[in-house]
């Protein structure tokens, strides 16, 4: 059977223990999703979007779904591997999802103020699903995988803000796989966020697992701002370094509403990820921030999209990488600009530090511009250490590797730099002297 | 303190420095002057083990240590300082992290303790003074953004902090305005005392009214081809570079006859 064939008749196994399995508009957008990935199959070469990126090692695991675990014996790994991965340091609503699934037991969701709902997506699907039909049937920007979200998806986060209502503290959406539970699994995600007219949160999106654990997350955010919302997404991907990480994250933005995303990739063996936003009507403003470490044989692909649909929109655009070993990346930073969208103001960058010889990049911007009174600028840069600055850094008695460290911290930490969530920052900066050779050192001195 | 034995260097297959030869006591301010493309900064560099020059013949001496094989932290840390003619800005990396971890690096080396976060500020603040720096630039990047003078003052702000046996100061008064040639003459005889030895890089004869030199070198297709008192930097602005050529062999002459 091929891994098509395999999957679907995976969807066959397993869409009545589905959540909403009896909620009739679910069961059609479940089917005419699966449909969809049956008539295209996972993504191969010839898929331009798929070029730079094989999913050959995912169709040879054949993962199948993971089916509701309700806590089977893995609650002490769980518990473990929330404390380990736990924003500490200020005060956050945190849901728990482990191998794809709500834990109310590891979760504190906090007092919320009035106006916002934060809830597991599956509860909703099974209890209000009429709320979320018009969102969640909305798939535009959708990929394959996109797709097989919305046929598998089983649980993740929703959020929900009346208008006006702003959220203090972060919300952090922890998923967490467990050797035991994950192991083979496909887990999909989704998670929803609708931001009415005025209303601000910070989100975090968190995926993290067991180290020796192999299995596919394959998560989907969509987001959707109102009017003058202000919407910060975070998200953080330490996956086990063996598995595989597909997701998307969509937003869709109304007037003069602001989107932060700002995305990290440390950990799977191949990560994509597809980050897009449409600006649907004018004055919308959108910063894209990414940053991403690997090295092994590690892959990591950015996709990302800004649809600059209507006038006086704004985006700003800055992904770094950092390549070790045989690791390999892919940017691919698209900006459109539609006709009548006058007065936009786009600017995007990709650096990269490639740190070993084996280690490859292919960064591509790409621009296409229908508009004549547009600012829109792009760059992309490849390049080892600065020879110079190393040479300096010695000549005052610094030691090569330490040296070599210190470049490499500059270099990333400046997208750290730029994470507004205090802990958030913080567990980063941790992770960055972790990696470095004599990271510690640095630490002590900086 | 520094023996350069019939110094050859070279970089993609061009040849810069012929066979130098100097020696400098501890104590000794030795002014090394030529035109452009004499070797000037390649021997700075080459005495701060710059790799992308090849040394191809000749013994360099320090303190008794072969210098030549040693990386270029460890000569740092036995003491040489070289003061960049382009300090190298190096964004995210603060001037004051690398002020420490420099220190921090060249004690260790020595046997001293490190110094405590008190200690250090202390020291750096006097130094900043005597440099008429702002605290401010210690906060930020490494010269980066910094004015011309600024950064100069920078370089020997990290000398007086580090106290170098041997400092080797590569046109340090390029691109000064007099202002800062004065700040950064009174930064560089500060430090001038019997167990310390100076090369001064220069083109002009400028720098050496402030900081008096006990010899004079020119400089000329990778030799010395003549030493003098101060007295020969004077001649020199006088007569200009041209004269020497005139009235020395020049290498080209000399490989013509080999």
């Amino acid at each position: 059977m091929n891994a098509r064939d395999h999957t679907l008749a995976d969807f066959a196994r397993t869409q009545a223990s589905l959540p909403g399995a009896r909620v009739p508009w679910l069961v059609s957008a479940r089917h005419n999703a699966i449909e969809r990935f049956a008539q295209h199959g996972f993504p191969g070469a010839r898929d331009e979007e798929w070029k730079y990126t094989s999913v050959a090692a995912i169709e040879k695991n054949a993962f199948v779904a993971a089916l509701r675990d309700d806590g089977d014996g893995d609650d002490a790994a769980a518990a473990a591997l929330v404390d380990q991965f736990s924003l500490t340091g200020s005060a956050v609503h945190r849901l728990v999802f482990v191998n794809g699934r709500y834990r109310p037991a590891l979760s504190a969701p906090g007092r919320l103020p009035t106006g916002a709902t934060l809830a597991s997506l599956a509860g909703m699907l099974e209890s209000s699903s009429e709320a979320l039909e018009a969102y969640l049937a909305d798939d535009h920007g959708q990929t394959v995988f996109g797709a097989l979200n919305t046929a598998f998806m089983a649980d993740g986060a929703y959020l929900h803000l009346a208008p006006g209502t702003v959220v203090e503290q972060p919300i952090h959406l922890l998923f967490i796989a467990t050797q035991a539970g994950a192991a083979g699994a496909l887990i999909s995600p989704r998670n929803l966020i609708v931001a009415e007219d005025g209303a601000q949160a910070t989100v975090i999106e968190h995926y993290a697992g067991s180290d020796a654990a192999v299995y596919l997350t394959n998560a989907l955010t969509q987001i959707f701002a109102g009017t003058n919302a202000a919407i910060e997404h975070y998200k953080l991907q330490q996956e086990a370094l063996q598995s595989f990480h597909i997701a998307g994250i969509h937003a869709r933005q109304a007037r003069d509403s602001r989107l932060l995303s700002h995305s990290v990739s440390l950990g799977a063996l191949l990560a994509r990820n597809d980050i897009s936003t449409r600006f649907a009507a004018t004055g919308c403003a959108a910063t894209l921030d990414g940053l991403y470490l690997v090295g092994g044989r590690q892959h990591v692909d950015n996709h990302t999209r800004i649809d600059h649909a209507q006038a006086n929109g704004t985006s700003r655009e800055t992904y770094r990488g950092v390549l070790d070993g045989h690791s390999r990346a892919v940017f691919n930073g698209q900006v459109v600009v539609r006709p009548g969208a006058q007065k936009t103001d786009a600017r995007q960058a990709n650096h990269n530090l490639l740190l070993s010889r084996d280690a490859e990049i292919d960064t591509k911007p790409q621009l296409e511009i229908y508009a004549d009174d547009v600012k829109c600028t792009h760059g992309a840069t490849v390049g080892q250490l600065d020879d110079n600055q190393l040479f300096y850094l010695r000549a005052r008695g610094i030691e090569e590797t330490m040296a070599r460290s210190l470049l490499v911290h500059a270099f990333a930490n400046d997208l750290v730099e730029r994470i507004g969530v205090a802990s958030l920052r913080t567990r980063l900066k941790q992770i960055l002297f972790t990696r470095l050779p004599q990271g510690e050192r640095i630490r002590e001195l900086i | 303190m520094l023996k350069i034995s019939n110094l050859h260097a070279s970089v993609e297959d061009k040849t810069i420095l012929r066979g130098l030869d100097l020696t400098v006591n501890a104590g000794e301010v030795h002014a090394i002057m030529g035109p452009n493309g004499s070797g000037k900064s390649t021997l700075a560099q080459v005495l701060a083990g710059r790799e992308t020059f090849q040394v191809t013949a000749g013994e360099v001496l320090y303190q008794g240590l072969d210098l030549l094989p040693l990386a270029p932290e460890i000569r740092a840390r036995e003491g040489i300082f070289l003061a960049f003619q382009y300090p190298v800005e190096i964004p995210g990396v603060s001037n004051v992290y690398l002020l420490k971890a420099a220190l921090n690096a060249v004690r260790q080396h020595r046997g001293l303790a490190e110094l405590d976060a008190m200690e250090f500020l202390a020291l750096i603040k006097q130094k900043m003074a005597l440099m008429e720096m702002n605290d401010d630039l210690l906060f930020r990047a490494v010269n980066e953004g910094f004015s011309g003078g600024e950064k100069k003052r920078n370089e020997i702000l990290q000398m007086a902090i580090l106290e170098p046996k041997l400092a080797i100061l590569d046109e340090t008064d390029s691109g000064l305005d007099i202002d800062a040639l004065q700040v950064v003459s009174k930064g560089i005889n500060a430090l001038r005392s019997p167990d310390r030895a100076m090369i001064l890089v220069t083109h002009y004869q400028r720098l050496l009214d402030y900081v008096v030199p006990d010899f004079v070198h020119v400089l000329s297709q990778g030799k010395i081809v003549r030493t003098g008192g101060k007295e020969l930097a004077l001649e020199l602005e006088e007569r200009g570079y041209g004269w020497l050529e005139e009235t020395a062999p020049t290498a080209a002459h000399a490989e013509a006859r080999s």
